[in-house]
Order: C-alpha cells, then structure tokens, then sequence
C-alpha cells in the first residue's frame, strides 16, 4: 500500500510538468499582449514596450519558462501582471470561497442523492422512481444559471428569506457564512444531485439482485439494514468514484455559479485573469486545478481499499 | 437535580441575555456607522490613476485624491485645492498658491514641493500634461504654499490641463510618493480627498473599502460637478463590483447594495417596477462611440475614402443597435460633443448621414480597387458588440470589401498596437466608445493626436492638425480657442483621424434613501446622502 502510494505520488511529477509546459506555451500562443491591456488605452507604444519590458515578456521563451518553472520549484508562482500582488497571496484569498462552495454543496448532494437512489432502486417501477428519475432528467437540462436565478426569484426577492448575491469568510461567523452559501449551493447541486441519484439506482439495482442480499433477508435482517449495511456498502464503489470526480469538477467548474452569485472564488480569479492575459495568475490556477484532480483521483482509489477488502495495492 | 437545573437555565439565561445585549451594542455601533454600497462598472485592481488610464483607477483616483483645479457641473474650471492664481504681466509667470488647511491622510499637511512633484509625475505620463509642460521652463515651489510655472510661452493651459476631469487625472500625491518614475506603479496610496483607503480590507478586483477622512477641509462653495464642497456624508463606502448586472439589481431591490455604478437601459423596467430604487445619471453628456482608422495601410491611408466613410455613416444605426432606446443615446454631429463646452458642428454639414451617393462618388475619385478592409470586431463587450457589424453593412453599401474579423478585446487591444499590414496580423479599422470627458478639447481627444509615431494607434500623421492643436494650447481666451475649434473641425472633414458616431449613457441606479448623488461626469461619492 505503501509502496502504491509512493509510485502514485511521484507519477504526479511528469503529469505537473506536462501541464505546466502545456499551460505555459498554450498562453505564449494565444493572441493578447498583458502589457498592451494594463496599459490602458491612452499608452504610446513606447509605455507598452516599456511594460512588456518590466513583465520580462521581452526574453526568449525558453529563458521566460526556466525563470518561472524554476520559481514554481521554490515555492514562488510569481507576482500576477494584473494584480500587482503574490499569485499565492491571491489563490489563498480566493481558494476559501471555492472550497466553501464546493464542501457545502457535495455534502448536499450526497445529503439528498443517496437517499434518493438508495429510494428510487427499492421502489423500482413505482411512481416514487419516476419522480426521481424524471428530477435526474430535469437535473441534467436545466442550466445552473437558470436555476440560480429562479431559486434567487423565490427566496431572496419573493420571501426575503436569504441574501441575493455575495459571500461572507467563515471568520465573520458560521451563520452569515452558511446564508450566504445556501442559494448557490443549492443550485449548483442539482446537476450533481441527479447525476448521483442516477448513479446510487442503477448500483443498488445491480446489487439488490444478489443472491447475498436475499440471504440477508432470509435471516431476517430489517430493509434499512438490507439497503444500507449489505447493498449501499457494496454499490459505493461507483457513487464514491463519481462523488468524488464530482467534487474536482465543483472546484474548477463553479464560474457560472460564482458569477451569478458573486462568489470571489477561484472561478471568478480564473475568468478576470484570462481576460487580462494575466499569465503568472492563470498558470498557478491551472497547476493548482490539476494537482487538486490528481490527488483526488489517488483519493478515490485509495478509498475503494476501505469500501471493498477485496481490493488491494 | 431541580436546583443544578434551575442554576444552570439560569447561568445559560444570563449568558444569553449578556451576549444579547453586546450583540444590541454591537448592532448600535454598526447602525452608527453609515455604509455606502456601491457595485462600480469593474473590479479595482489597479490603484496607480497615473499609471494607467483605466477609468476604475481614475474612478478610485476621485475617492482618495484631491485636484488643483475641477469643473463645474457646466463644464467651468474652478479652482480646487488652490486658493489664488497670480499671473505676472507679461503671463511668463504663473503662482498657483493653495488652500489653508490641506493635509493628506497620513496628517501632514499638503505642500508647495508635493504639488510640484505630483504635476511632474502626471506632466510626464499623460499626454496633455506633456503639452502643458511643453510650455514650462521651470517648475518650482515658494514655500509651503506656492507652486510657481515660469513659462516659455503665455498660456491658459495651466487651469485646462489641471482641471482635466478624466484619466489621466493630474491628481496630487506626497512628494515621496509622486517620486516614483510614471513607468512605475507608485506603492503607497495616501492622498487628501475626502476618503481614505482601508488598506487591510481591500481584495484586489473584489473589495474595496474607503472610509471618510475627517481632517478633510472642504471648500465653502456648494459642491458642483467635480468643484465646491467635497464632503464625505457617509462614514464608509464599499465597493463590490458584480459581473453579473442583473444580480446587482436583485441585489439593489432587495436592499442589499446602495448604487449601481452603471445599469444597462433594458434592466431599467426591473428597477421602475420594484419601486425601490431610481436612475439617475452622473455623466449626463454620456460616452461617444469611434470608429477609429489606422492610416498607414490601403485603403485608408488615402484621405478621400477615408472622408467617404464620414458621408456613409449615420450615427442612428450604430446608436440604435446597440443601445436600442432612444432615451439613452442622441445624434451629435459636434466633434468635442453635444453639451460640452466645445460644442460646435461647423463644416459638419452633410456628413454622417448616409449618404452612399457622395460616398461613392469619392471612392472613385480615391480610386479604391477593392482592396479589404480588416475590421476588428470586439465580442465579449456588450455595449460595443454591434458596432463592427453595422459598420461593414455601412461600408458594403458603398462597394466596399470588408473582412469582418471577430475576437475579445483583449485581442483586439494587443492587435491594434500591431503596425503590421492587416494581412500580416495588423487591422484596418476597429470601434470603441470614450467617456466625453476624454473628449473636452483637442488636447485630451486622443484620436485627434496626428503626430504620426506618436499619435495613438491608427498613427495620423498630420503637421496641419498638430499646429492647430498648438494653437489651441496657446489660445488666450475662449473665443479664440472656439475659432480653433471650428479650425479643427474643417481640417477634421479633409483628414479624418476617426469617425464620432454618437453618444450614449448608461445612468445609475440608486436606492430610494440615497441623495445627493452629483452630475459631474464621473461617479462620485462625496456629498451623497444614505437616509
């Protein structure tokens, strides 16, 4: 196990340097000129040239990527073009309001999408699974802005219950900080709620068959002990899998979200960088995105060890 | 058991009640605090208005900042932080001698050697503080007070360049701070405005807190466009800018925000319905949409199918397309804008109403064969979106061929920097909208600096079109700078540096207990009023 994970954490090396190489040239080829944006519209050239000078875009790519993979190694992702603050400093102002966002919303999910497949699959056929399977395809069509703006119509104008837009740090109080996650969270979770539900039906369908669940029930165990302890235990494999690759879509996939309700999270950091050209800001992200699915694949593998003893590394 | 109970309901009562009234006291010192909260038209992100022309910088330039000289609500320079301006006789020597009681957030108080130092940064950096530093010969403080220009030649400049309302804003800083080259961004951010910044609370490009500097003096005149009174009558004022424009309105209906920097026409029925909010408009001459040329390739490089692209535009479409309502744009034929000071149409007469006959008949004479036009057209901006395609239905009308080539504006700003031909990754034309206030007199109308390499990209080249523009640095009175003006425009008609095709607002919104919002061409946030 031990030796697995090693071999699994040093193969996150080459796919870091790949992205990193891919990131940095794929931006060097885009069309944009960082200087040209922060000069503003009155510059002369020369003030332009003058920038480019001091962003150091001047110097032959290969010397521009040694001098920032080489930063990168020492812990230094530079300071963002735009900004005129650390990367780090920014990711680690931003990360807070991704990671809220995507906590609250995964626990919500699982909250209500297991239970509803675990429902859904024992109630097979019955007009509980069609509601069930008939929210999966509404889940999956309707876009997260729309349902964002309908869940703010009702709740924030309608009821005056919860704010419109905006987020509070966890510092300024669990209360301000949980009303503030509600709505968005809500919304985000949908799609994954009737991705999930999906899911957790067709596994428990598949597993309810099993001859080891009709024994269970001939020795006289309970249908909640039937369903969570025999069936649920040994369907986790794949709802774990796609919680989990769940949860690296939601931390680099929540802009709409974020932007919608006006999150200052990493998507939003994403979207103003990349329309700024602000390469030391948009490479550090991607690196920081990339990292965040590769442990969490290693995660999801390493947890089918606890969920099935048959599995071993 | 019962007693343990009873204490313990007890002590957890007095707990709570105790909480409870540090919570009322809390939520009293809060209420004493008054908030202003404002959604801009963009994050802040960069703090240096000197630096760059970033209208958000300049916006936060306003907040933090005091000038020398400001305009009035109708366009009339008063003075701001000076107090006297003494000119010798022959006009070679101009005092500007400042204000009693001027002190910058740090407590020290403004001086002569700081406002000398500021001028020299801005007069290095903007370009017309280059032209009016043109005019200087030496530049130097008298004591604390005077700030004394020995001219090289007699101009009334000095009030127009000073009083410049839009970026960049010669705005005054410390003297160690106003040190820093203009190639560099200054690091430290004390002014003397009516605010101060909160360093500590600011995010860059999601936060930005400003709170009222109570050793601020303001003047005794009633406030007025940028010019009187600047007080602060709110003790905070928070900016949290919202990319999504329709959520600001939820936000402001439902009183969670105050004021809406800028709010398109088509969601003004949302705030009329709501019946919480009003529009209201800080720069009611609004912004100018531009065609702009770039004159060292075919075909406009001939001045004749230039001069008939301002006989096949009509500024309506364009206006209507991408504004749609007619409330919120006007038609203006005057260069230097409608309800500005410069407002003229002399030798306009004809011009920008389609009139493909006369269009054509000047492309034949240029004899234009065909050649493309590379038109770049901007996506990801709404209010400039439509502007590319309507300017090549326009063109097409008149036998022209015309490359419509689409991308973000972040392209397009690194593009049109590019002095390549357009098919080697250069451009032809491209639209954009400027605030009117970079668009008050010639020397601020960027688009009109012909001085060839120097002039803005498009890079007109004409001696004629500078030598006016001297002309009117130099002007002595106001009826000689209007001759200049009406000068300017006919030698606008016969080299046309780009197209003026309109202007357009977009008004704000504020809450019902907001008061005291001011006209003066940009948003500012003194003298405003939360009830």
């Amino acid at each position: 196990m031990a030796s697995y994970l090693l071999k699994r954490l040093l193969a996150t090396i080459p796919v870091m340097i790949f992205v990193a190489v891919f990131i940095f040239m794929l931006l060097r080829l885009t069309p944009g000129d960082p200087a040209a944006l922060i000069a503003g519209d009155f510059a002369s050239d020369a003030q332009i040239a003058e920038i480019r000078e001091k962003l150091g875009l001047t110097e032959p790519l290969l010397k521009q990527f040694f001098i920032w993979i080489s930063d990168v190694f020492r812990g230094d992702f530079g300071e963002s073009f735009y900004f005129k603050k650390q990367v780090s400093e920014l990711i680690a102002a931003r990360i807070e309001p991704t990671l809220s966002l995507s906590m609250v919303t995964i626990i919500l999910t699982v909250c209500i999408a297991v239970p509803m497949g675990i429902i859904a699959a024992y109630k097979q056929g019955s007009w509980v699974d069609r509601i069930v399977m008939g929210f999966s395809v509404l889940g999956f069509s309707v876009p997260v802005f729309v349902i964002g703006f309908a869940l703010v119509y009702i709740f924030s104008i309608q009821l005056n219950w919860l704010p419109v837009q905006g987020y509070k740090r966890l510092g300024d109080g669990i209360g301000p900080w949980i009303v503030h996650l509600v709505l968005p969270a809500l919304a985000l979770s949908v799609i994954f709620v009737a991705f999930i539900a999906r899911m957790t039906r067709t596994s428990m369908l598949e597993v309810l068959g099993e001859d080891y669940i009709r024994t269970a029930r001939a020795k006289g165990q309970t249908e909640t002990k039937v369903l969570t302890r025999h069936a649920l235990r040994n369907a986790a494999v794949p709802i774990i899998t796609v919680i989990g690759f769940a949860f690296a879509i939601l931390i680099g996939g929540v802009v709409v979200t974020e932007s919608v309700f006006n999150i200052p999270g990493l998507g939003l950091l994403t979207v103003e960088a990349v329309l700024n050209r602000d390469f030391p800001a948009i490479q550090a992200v991607v690196l920081l995105f990339s990292l965040i699915y590769v442990l969490i694949n290693l995660l999801i593998d390493l947890s089918y060890t606890v969920l099935d003893p048959r599995i071993r590394y | 058991m019962l007693k343990s109970l009873s204490r313990r309901v007890l002590m957890g009562a007095a707990a709570a009640a105790a909480m409870t009234i540090g919570m009322t006291a809390n939520a009293q010192l809060a209420l004493a605090e008054t908030v202003l909260r404002v959604v801009p038209h963009a994050g802040l992100k960069i703090l240096d208005p000197i630096w760059t022309t970033a209208y958000i910088s300049r916006n936060h330039g306003y907040m933090i900042y005091d000038t020398l000289f400001s305009l009035d609500a109708d366009g009339a320079i008063q003075p701001q932080m000076v107090d006297t301006v003494t000119r010798s006789e022959d006009g070679m020597t101009v005092t500007l001698t400042l204000r009693d009681g001027l002190m910058w957030h740090d407590g020290t108080p403004v001086t002569a050697e700081d406002c000398v130092a500021s001028i020299n940064r801005w007069g290095g950096k903007d370009a017309m503080g280059q032209k009016l530093m043109s005019f200087v010969d030496n530049l130097s403080a008298d004591g604390d007070k005077n700030i004394v220009f020995t001219m090289n030649t007699p101009t009334s400049l000095i009030e127009l360049a000073l009083s410049k309302p839009s970026s960049n804003v010669p705005f005054m800083m410390p003297a160690r701070i106003a040190a820093t080259p203009g190639s560099e961004q200054i690091s430290e951010y004390i002014g003397s405005g009516p605010y101060k910044m909160n360093m500590e609370e600011w995010e860059p490009g999601v936060k930005v807190v400003y709170e009222k500097f109570d050793e601020y003096v303001p003047r005794s005149e009633p406030a007025s466009g940028f010019s009187g009174a600047k007080i602060a009558k709110v003790d905070r004022v928070e900016w949290t800018p919202n990319r999504d424009i329709q959520q600001a309105v939820n936000a402001l209906n439902a009183g969670e925000v105050d004021i809406i920097e800028s709010l398109p026409p088509d969601l003004h029925p949302l705030i009329h319905d709501a019946g919480k909010a009003y529009i209201k408009d800080s720069n009611p001459p609004g912004l100018q949409y531009t065609a702009r040329f770039n004159v060292l390739h075919p075909p406009f490089d001939n001045d004749k199918i230039r001069q008939a692209l301002l006989y096949a535009f009509n500024q309506e479409d364009f206006l209507e397309a991408n504004i749609g309502h007619a409330d919120f744009y006007k038609t203006c034929k005057a260069l230097f804008g409608c309800g500005m000071p410069f407002e003229s149409t002399a030798h306009m007469d004809g011009l920008l109403e389609s009139n493909f006959a006369k269009a054509k008949e000047l492309l034949a004479e240029a004899g234009y064969d065909g050649t493309p036009v590379v038109l770049m057209h901007s996506t990801n901006v709404p209010v400039l979106t439509n502007l590319a395609p309507v300017a090549k239905e326009l063109m097409e009308a008149i036998g022209m061929n015309v490359d419509m080539q689409s991308m973000d504006w972040s392209t397009l700003v690194a593009r049109r920097s590019k002095q390549d031909a357009p098919a080697d990754g250069g451009w032809n034309m491209f639209l954009t909208a400027w605030t009117m206030g970079d668009l008050i007199n010639p020397l601020t109308m960027a688009f009109l600096n012909s001085s060839c390499d120097k002039a803005l990209f498009g890079w007109p080249c004409d001696e004629q079109m500078e030598e006016l523009r001297d002309q009117f640095a130099r002007a002595g009175t106001a009826d000689e700078q209007k001759k200049i003006i009406d000068a300017i425009q006919a030698r606008f008609v016969e080299y046309p540096t780009h197209i003026h095709l309109g202007q357009w607002n977009t008004p704000s919104a504020l809450a019902n207990n907001i008061d005291g919002y001011l006209q003066a061409g940009v948003p500012v946030f003194w003298n405003i009023e939360k009830k």
